[in-house]
């Protein structure tokens, strides 16, 4: 295809997202359109996939049956966020293993957030609550987004988070009307996730590199200072309602803008967790990878059980 | 790894209740055909959307190209008479 003949191609394909059509897998699309989907829908679902290890961290230690359900409930979801989004991400045309292989060789990324601890049983109620509730604000829109795969997918995903959000924060409901001690860990836990919760919606839109094209393909709706003021709105009185304090003595209600201001945000600590320094990033992949490796002859037998099948079939066809 | 040892891709159809038509969700990697119809169970009914799933090895499905999306739908456009609002009948005439 000739230079002009690509041009020509990418116009009609700019107008037709800007028509609020659909893009399907067999369309033509822009390289850089396939790949930036790639990139993104992958790290979508190796976010699901890692962020079920700090939750399964504590199903064997939930309090009770009815926190249990609702824990393996949650993480069985996120297995399932997982597949849905790795499926949609192989329309694009890569594979499987390849995606794999970029998670585990660390040359994909995942959600930051993943890379801290859960140490105390109220971190199930604060990740539900926060990391869940930033999650959703990121993900609302990407239900409208350009590749009908994509669009499909965060449907369902949507759909299924609004139970995650509410059990944590029932979690948080039930410790900050609990003893002295419960209330204590939750505030502890909102301590510690509320602003890696807050860096969860990215980088501010001034260092923000990928936002102009994205809006464009409506890969993104709204700048992640706009959904960081809209998770901060949403969550403030979500706190006061439990009697819970907000970490930040900069945080008050601004009358004029109709919203909070807040303190600053520590970018050093997020792009040192991106960068693979957050305490739990060696944690996760070992974790991650030793499951993989681990689960490798199950699936080798689970081939060759399906092979011998098929062969015991073609043989009584005979 | 071979490509022998992966799990093939099944593409996954559910019917949401009976009067309704399958229709597609998804996909995902099963060994054999069993296990795509179980792991479609887990994948994409864990809240009661299905009475029914088929599941069919991706490779098996042959797609129309949307580059000759021309030739294949264009000649549909055309034919307006296929389509009752076509048909002139006097207002009297409330429905038929």
């Amino acid at each position: 295809m000739s230079e002009e003949q690509i041009k020509n191609l990418e116009t009609q394909f700019e107008a037709r997202i800007a028509r609020d059509e659909k893009i399907e897998p067999k369309d033509w699309m822009p390289e850089k359109y396939r790949k930036t989907h790639i990139r993104q829908m992958s790290q979508h679902a190796h976010s699901e996939i890692v962020g079920m290890l700090p939750e399964g961290n504590w199903i064997t230690r939930a309090p009770s049956l009815r926190r249990k359900v609702a824990l393996l409930a949650k993480v069985q979801d996120e297995a399932g966020h997982g597949l849905y989004l790795y499926s949609a991400c192989e329309t694009l045309g890569v594979s499987r293993e390849e995606l794999y292989e970029q998670l585990h060789s660390g040359k994909a990324k995942y959600s930051s957030i993943f890379n801290y601890p859960t140490v105390t049983w109220a971190d199930m109620g604060a990740v539900g609550w926060l990391v869940d509730g930033a999650a959703i604000i990121n993900q609302v829109p990407l239900c409208n987004t350009s590749y009908g795969p994509y669009a499909r997918a965060m449907v369902r995903v949507c759909k299924e988070e609004s139970f995650h959000q509410r059990q944590g924060y029932e979690i948080m409901i039930k410790l900050a009307n609990g003893t002295p001690e419960q209330k204590e860990l939750a505030q502890d836990a909102l301590n510690r996730w509320w602003w890696p919760s807050l860096m969860m919606l990215g980088p501010t839109d001034a260092e923000s590199i990928h936002t102009e094209q994205s809006m464009k393909w409506k890969l993104k709706r709204k700048s992640n200072d706009d959904l960081r003021q809209q998770f901060i709105d949403q969550t403030v009185p979500q706190a006061e309602l439990i009697g819970l304090t907000i970490p930040d003595p900069d945080l008050k209600w601004n009358e004029e803008k109709g919203m909070y201001d807040f303190g600053e945000i520590n970018w050093d600590e997020f792009w040192q967790v991106v960068k693979g320094h957050g305490p739990m990033n060696k944690e996760r992949m070992k974790a991650r990878v030793g499951a993989w490796e681990e689960g490798e002859w199950v699936r080798d037998a689970a081939m060759a059980y399906a092979d011998k099948k098929r062969g015991q079939k073609q043989k009584q066809a005979i | 790894m071979s490509d022998k040892k992966n799990w093939p891709l099944w593409e996954i159809f559910v019917r949401s209740k009976n009067g309704l038509e399958h229709r597609h969700c998804g996909s995902l990697h099963a060994a054999d055909e069993d296990m795509a119809l179980e792991n479609a169970r887990d994948v994409y009914t864990r809240r009661s959307e299905g009475v029914s799933i088929w599941v069919v090895e991706s490779k098996n499905i042959t797609a129309s190209n949307p580059e000759n999306n021309g030739e294949m739908f264009e000649p549909a456009h055309d034919k307006v008479y296929r389509h009752p609002t076509f048909y002139d009948l006097p207002d009297e005439v409330k429905h038929m």
